[in-house]
């Protein structure tokens, strides 16, 4: 009721205004959106959930998740190759899990830039893990680019440990 | 100076209602720091304004600072000069103290408990009045007033629309994990946050009529683009497509959204309705195809790709076709946007392996460095192509810098706890 009141008086007030400079236009409407039309919104976020053993024991290849990259690539390196199959594999024998894959970037450069190239290492995880085994529907590959910086330092060790795709479970995402 | 092309306007009432009663109380705010001017400035004074000593003090502040911060005005010494807008100006006396043209105003009681601002603009050398203007207000929107009074005075004395009414957008970032995407007066006042998020929120872009903006926020873990009404708070999610749903840009006439979708693999460009509706894709280039901006004519998408090996600006019809390579120099150009005149484009270049800030005359495809800093990103056009806005780094920490089309004006706005990114200039508000 307060709202409409108040919208009334200020479309009274508009009403009685009788010529403008051209600076301003006819109506004074976006001076009181600036003044108080900003209403704040809170961000929820997503839930988690429990993981068997195997995906989280230190001693099983399945905790490991991430896969580093060079300096504006995208190719999976041999290094990484039995970790990603590993994962293929579990994929395979366990239809019910699902991976988000998200790729990441160091900080030089356009955020959305990064993006499309965080897109792009996530997508090369994705595409060794579908042609070992998972099929399309398990994983989805998503980008952090430079958003999230596990290193917040500006020299090469750092960017290096950015310049990573890392593999999540339900629940862990 | 084009004084002499301008036109005498009427006195107006603008009433500013009460819905400013509303205001949220101001929040950690952003300074204004000018670190360079123009060099033909405009000699300008204002006279302190008459009526209610503390509302004239903050009003007369107002404008003064507004016109200053833009670099494009001298102001000359005024105090001791006791005038208002019904005085007759000693033409004479402002000649000898170096002005060429004077404001002088006053403020009142509007007859409904509000108050009235009232002020004349003067031509010295002409001696003849330039035209007036009078704006009600609530006592907390003061300022607003003297805004739109410095937009007046702006218009008169330069010939284009003034900024000073206008908003801005940016995300502030404060500790590990607080994001906020804030909105502000231009010069910084008056800070609201729109959204706040455990997560970061990235590529905020103003619709066309300034009640809505579009941005890309992780709080779903991934990028996924929504369109936020202002003063509702409601929000339309508009893409959010397997895979990452990124860089938003407003169609001219406020209906679509150009964003990049990786639903069918690779970053590629779509149009899309403001509702989230009726998605189309427009690159089929393989590879990242990102940052997509239209021309003011909304006929094309200029856009980053690295199809011919590196991050490179192209353009291309709104309906795809061929896309245009627009940039050659160097390895790694980015994130173009174009003057609201369709003139030129604003992008960031790596040179000397710094990201600068650039300018394209699209006509003659000349290019121009207006920066030395290392990690410019995300610039942003006012409203009347005169300024640029852009995030940078000093000292680790990140600020945003308004810096004129030739490179000579330059401000920074920073927040004293924070980094401070992803700056929006918003658009005239009518």
């Amino acid at each position: 009721m307060k709202q409409l009141i108040i919208a009334a008086l200020f479309a009274f007030f508009i009403a009685g205004c009788s010529s403008t400079p051209d600076t301003s236009g006819q109506d004074g409407a976006p001076v009181e959106t600036r003044g108080g039309g900003v209403s704040t919104v809170t961000a929820g976020g997503v839930d988690g959930s429990r993981l068997p053993a195997i995906l989280t024991d230190p001693k099983s290849i399945l905790s490991k998740r991430s896969v580093y990259f060079d300096y504006d690539k995208y190719e999976v390196r041999d290094e990484y190759k039995d970790l990603v199959t590993a994962h293929a594999k579990f994929l395979a024998d366990n239809r019910q899990f699902k991976m988000l894959i998200q790729g990441n970037t160091d900080d030089r450069g356009s955020r959305e830039y990064n993006l499309a190239l965080g897109q792009k290492r996530a997508d090369a995880i994705k595409k060794m893990l579908t042609l070992l085994g998972a099929r399309e529907e398990q994983v989805e590959s998503v980008s952090l680019g430079e958003e999230k910086p596990k290193n917040e330092g500006q020299n090469e060790a750092a960017w290096a440990e950015n310049r990573r795709g890392d593999m999540l479970y339900n629940g862990e995402f | 100076m084009r004084r002499s092309l301008l036109k005498l306007r009427g006195l107006c009432l603008i009433a500013f209602s009460a819905l400013a009663l509303l205001q949220a109380p101001a929040r950690a705010e952003l300074t204004i720091e000018i670190t360079g001017a123009g060099a033909n400035r405009i000699p300008l004074a204002i006279a302190d304004f008459g009526g209610d000593p503390a509302s004239s003090r903050a009003l007369t502040s107002v404008i003064r600072s507004d016109l200053e911060r833009s670099g494009l005005f001298k102001l000359i010494e005024s105090s001791g000069v006791a005038m208002t807008e019904s005085s007759s100006p000693s033409y004479g006396d402002w000649k000898n103290r170096g002005a060429d043209a004077l404001a002088a105003g006053s403020i009142g009681a509007s007859g409904d408990g509000r108050q009235e601002a009232r002020f004349r603009l003067y031509d010295i050398n002409k001696q003849s009045s330039l035209g007036g203007a009078a704006f009600v207000a609530s006592t907390p929107m003061l300022r607003a007033a003297g805004h739109r009074i410095a937009d007046v005075i702006y218009e008169k004395l330069i010939g284009e629309p003034g900024v000073f009414a206008t908003r801005i957008a940016y995300v502030v970032k404060s500790g590990a994990n607080r994001y906020e995407l804030q909105i502000a007066d231009a010069d910084g006042q008056n800070a609201q946050a729109a959204l706040k998020s455990k997560e970061p929120i990235i590529s905020p872009v103003w619709s066309p009529d300034g009640s809505r903006l579009a941005y890309v926020s992780f709080e779903n873990k991934k990028p996924v683009v929504y369109v936020h009404s202002l003063a509702s708070g409601q929000r339309i999610v508009v893409a959010n497509f397997k895979g990452s749903n990124s860089a938003p840009a407003w169609s001219p006439d406020g209906r679509k959204l150009a964003v990049v979708l990786s639903k069918e693999g690779g970053s590629q460009i779509f149009t899309v309705n403001a509702d989230g509706s009726g998605v189309q894709r427009l690159t089929t280039s393989s590879g990242i195809n990102t940052e997509p901006f239209f021309s003011p004519d909304g006929q094309s998408i200029y856009f980053t790709s690295d199809r011919g090996g590196s991050p490179q600006i192209y353009r291309s019809g709104i309906n795809g076709g061929d896309a245009q390579r627009i940039t050659f120099e160097g390895s790694y150009n980015v994130s173009p946007r174009i003057s609201p005149d369709g003139k030129s484009m604003a992008f960031i270049s790596r040179r000397e392996s710094g990201f600068r800030l650039a300018v394209m005359d699209l006509a003659s495809k000349q290019v121009q460095i207006l920066t030395d800093s290392n990690k410019d990103e995300s610039p942003s056009f006012a409203p009347n192509g005169r300024m640029i806005l852009i995030a940078t780094e000093i000292g680790g920490r990140g600020v945003l810098s308004a810096v004129s089309i030739d490179g000579r004006i330059k401000q920074r706005l920073s927040i004293p706890a924070g980094d401070v990114r992803e700056p929006a200039w918003g658009p005239f508000t009518r």
